[in-house]
């Protein structure tokens, strides 16, 4: 077996074991309901710190704009569950939802990449934040109700729907989506997440994978090799903005008031995503899955350690910046440790 | 007669975005960062003039001075703390990710000695402003000490700039900085002193800022940051005219599309701009081009 | 027909032009120098060669083929792949990585099947993987296949972007001053190198350099560029002779 193929098993496998060992603990009653709570959303913080590692990591440019794709992927989602609440039956259902999410994930990310991936650096991932809040304000914006003649929409308000009596608002503008149905659950949660892993795994070890890579390192060589630069940015930009939306449908469906807040999709929470992913190691898949996990759950169950939490991370963050990459800090590296390693070396042969 | 005060309204929010905008793009044009955490200068600033005023339950200015000075002091601080060890790093989002965890930084702060609720701000003007027009038209006291103050600093800065040995060194860091280390420049220090300008700036703005808009929290200064990124993106980064013009476009485009359009979406029709700019003239209204060479 | 030809090429940057009526014609299996002082040209024609400049006027045509507006990757495709002055190398990917981007042109198989590794995924893979080592070997990296391309040392560095465009399978392989920052040892490895590539792929080459003693060394044909414009052309011999080119070195 390749090490790359054991190092991907070993990942499914990580993921596998936490499932099995919530589920034990939650079977035998030793699971708080505060804790279960958790449970779903941090499913969906992983999936979309894996979706930012794809694009920050692999793809090498900075996003902080995905809770944008998440909020496409949890609005679209829930407005269909919301719409076919009476006509379809759950499994079905919220099985069209998620290709639903992931599909307008998709083609917004698609969309939207056209213009910002002709960008670089500081100003791709300012024009991604741009996109984000867009997203978001637009959302807030928007009324749509249904009735026995269809769909109506309308930008200002509920009452410029003009519907029958027997209409129903399911956009609310600021007030977003209420009701939708609670299909998803942790085991969903995880599922969706093995899955992007599976997804995003497999597309780094393959030749599309390898040309994203190459983008990223290098991307005059890259178009001196023949390698078509826009298509392989557009290609992982719409798939990690489709794997963002994955997160969103299970977000969508796990909460009973849907709203297009800054706490959720705003620059602030894609910002926190990028903490996992950075922690976690930047292009390091696995690590953002145990990153987001981790310091998801933790401040929540150490409340003390909540009033701090942003204060610690924010250091963490600037921390590990300048270790892992101020050039004078990896000579000074390269320089002690890579003496001790020399002389062990010589002791050991 | 009302959209007469509207257009001064936006013209006085733009003077805001063009000084915070000024910081932005001498830093961008100088380090070639984006300092994400500009922005949050201003509230610190704020959170500076509001104690000092507090304490002192009296005159402004001093408060203002205070807040200049440390303002000065942290952007100093934070360029060689955080940003300076990443300068020459592989990889150009490293910094930016820095930049963003010192803005988280100094918000959680804030957070943590303020609190979340927000504080109402007591205008550093104390003018209240002319009447024309037979009382259709006021103007308040701040909005003209704002345009007024965005124009003596535009001024100074341009002179700044252009009569000074610093603010020589400065353009010629801003063109190559291999090139003006070799004719003597310190460029580390002329950085440093770019940051200072664009922190004591900051500090000024948030005095405007707070004094127009008065409730303060620790995300106070997030979203001007933000959009004066905007601003100075629109003028053209690197230019200082330009920051003015975007500054000024961009405040009097919020304003004018809260009031006629919907104020739900005029953030959206803000970074709308942002986008169409950056596809048809990615170098701004002033901008100058930049090729990487093979 | 010769494999390269280009006629009159020319273009100007901002009034100043760079290069000027320059003819080549390269005919398959020749090892090509282009020589000149620093800031004659030598780059810009490569980079006219390749797309990343279009030519105010003049026609490039490879193989009978007119290449002369087409982009890089077009190029590419069309059989033309090039190494860099100042190397220019994934360094994040492995060495082996590193080839098989070149290879990917090449090789195809669809996105699907690279995201679900399914269907001709497994077999395509192996083929890729058994071209690479091939390649590898031929350049004596396959020792080092599975470390990061930038903890190569700085010869093999070089040696790795060769084999990277062989593995694009040119037609004609464009090397820029391959022996920038090398020292006389790891400049005699390098020639070495690039009698090996002809030799083992019956390659046809252009190659940059500033420094004389290499170029007349190997190649059997130069052409010496001075602000731009063609000095002189053609046998190493009658070139090195030249008075003009003794000038434009000397003087």
């Amino acid at each position: 077996m390749s090490k790359t193929k054991r190092d991907n098993l070993i990942t499914y496998g990580i993921v596998i074991l936490a499932f099995i060992i919530f589920q034990v603990l939650s079977a035998t009653g030793n699971l708080s309901s505060h804790m279960k709570g958790l449970l779903v959303p941090m499913t969906y913080y992983a999936v979309i710190a894996v979706a930012l590692n794809l694009c920050v990591g692999i793809l090498g440019e900075l996003s902080i704009g995905h809770c944008g794709f998440m909020c496409i992927g949890a609005f679209t989602s829930a407005f269909f569950s919301k719409v076919t609440e009476e006509v379809l039956p759950t499994a079905p259902r919220f099985i069209i939802a998620f290709i639903i999410g992931i599909a307008f994930a998709a083609l917004f990310g698609f969309l939207i990449g056209i213009p910002v991936l002709r960008l670089k650096g500081d100003y791709l991932a300012i024009v991604t934040l741009a996109f984000g809040e867009i997203i978001k304000n637009v959302i807030n914006a928007f009324y749509i109700g249904v009735d026995s003649h269809g769909l109506h929409f309308s930008m200002k308000n509920a009452m410029e729907l003009n519907m029958e009596e027997d209409g129903q608002v399911i956009v609310n503008g600021a007030m977003g989506i209420t009701g939708t149905p609670h299909d998803s659950n942790f085991a969903i949660g995880i599922a969706v997440l093995l899955i992007s892993l599976f997804v995003v795994l497999n597309l780094i070890n393959s030749r599309d994978g390898r040309a994203i890579m190459a983008v990223r390192d290098n991307y005059i060589a890259a178009e001196a090799s023949g390698i078509n630069v826009t298509r392989y940015k557009m290609m992982a930009f719409t798939i990690s903005a489709a794997i963002a939306g994955a997160a969103g449908v299970i977000f969508s469906h796990n909460i009973t008031t849907l709203t297009a807040s800054s706490q959720y999709f705003g620059y602030n929470a894609s910002i926190m995503i990028l903490v996992y992913v950075v922690l976690g190691g930047i292009g390091n898949i696995r690590g953002s899955v145990i990153a987001a996990c981790i310091l998801y759950l933790l401040p929540e169950l150490l409340r003390s350690l909540n009033t701090y939490r942003m204060l610690i991370y924010s250091i963490v963050l600037i921390v590990m910046m300048i270790v892992n990459w101020s050039p004078k800090v990896i000579e000074w590296r390269k320089r002690t440790f890579g003496n001790i390693l020399k002389k062990s070396g010589k002791e050991m042969a | 007669m009302s959209f007469l005060t509207y257009l001064i309204n936006g013209l006085s929010l733009g003077s805001i975005y063009a000084i915070i905008a000024l910081g932005y793009t001498m830093v961008y044009g100088i380090a070639k960062m984006l300092n994400f955490a500009h922005g949050d200068f201003i509230m610190v600033g704020c959170y500076i003039i509001f104690s000092v005023s507090a304490a002192l339950s009296g005159n402004p200015v001093i408060g203002i001075l205070i807040a200049i000075v440390l303002c000065t002091l942290l952007g100093i601080t934070t360029e060689f703390v955080a940003y300076r060890p990443l300068r020459g790093a592989a990889s150009p989002l490293a910094v930016l990710i820095t930049a963003i965890g010192v803005s988280y930084l100094l918000e959680n702060i804030a957070l943590l000695i303020f609190g979340a609720d927000i504080k109402s701000f007591t205008s550093v003007v104390k003018w209240e402003g002319i009447t024309l027009f037979d009382g259709q038209l006021k103007i308040q006291g701040v909005t003209i000490v704002t345009i007024v103050v965005s124009i003596v600093i535009l001024i100074g800065l341009q002179l700044f700039i252009n009569k000074t040995k610093q603010g020589q060194a400065m353009l010629a860091a801003s063109e190559d900085k291999g090139a003006a280390a070799l004719m003597g420049i310190n460029v580390n220090r002329t950085i440093m002193l770019t940051f200072a300008i664009g922190s004591a700036l900051a500090a000024i703005a948030g005095a405007l800022l707070c004094s127009a808009y008065p409730s303060l929290s620790p995300y106070t200064g997030a979203m001007p940051g933000i959009k004066a990124f905007v601003a100075a993106v629109l003028g053209g980064i690197g230019s200082i005219p330009g920051a003015m013009i975007g500054g000024l476009v961009l405040g009097i485009v919020e304003i004018l599309s809260k009031t006629y359009i919907s104020s739900q979406l005029s953030d959206a029709i803000v970074f709308g701009i942002l986008v169409i700019v950056l596809l048809v003239k990615p170098t701004g209204i002033l901008g100058k081009k930049y090729l990487e060479k093979v | 027909m010769a494999l390269l030809e280009v006629n009159n090429l020319s273009i100007s940057f901002g009034g100043l032009r760079a290069v000027g009526d320059f003819n080549l014609k390269i005919e398959k299996g020749e090892l090509y120098g282009l020589i000149g002082p620093n800031g004659a040209g030598k780059t810009t024609v490569f980079n006219l060669l390749t797309g990343v400049y279009k030519p105010d006027e003049g026609i490039i045509k490879l193989d009978g083929q007119d290449i002369t507006r087409k982009n890089t990757i077009e190029i590419n495709h069309a059989g033309i792949a090039r190494t860099f002055q100042n190397i220019r190398l994934f360094k994040q990917l492995s060495v082996i990585d590193n080839v098989k981007v070149g290879l990917s042109e090449r090789i195809k198989y669809s996105l699907f099947e690279s995201i679900f590794h399914i269907g001709s995924y497994r077999a395509k893979e192996k083929e890729m993987e058994e071209e690479a080592l091939r390649l590898l070997k031929v350049f004596d990296l396959d020792g080092e296949k599975d470390i990061l391309a930038s903890n190569l040392p700085y010869g093999k560095q070089r040696k790795l972007e060769i084999a990277r465009a062989m593995a694009t399978n040119p037609k004609l392989l464009l090397l820029d001053e391959p022996a920038a920052g090398m020292n006389p040892n790891e400049t005699k490895e390098l020639m070495d190198t690039i009698a090996l590539v002809r030799r083992e792929f019956d390659m046809t080459i252009l190659l940059i350099e500033h420094d004389m003693k290499l170029v007349s060394g190997i190649c059997e044909k130069l052409t010496v560029l001075n602000f731009g414009r063609v000095l002189c052309q053609g046998e190493t011999k009658e070139v090195l002779a030249d008075p003009e080119v003794i000038k434009a070195y000397l003087g």
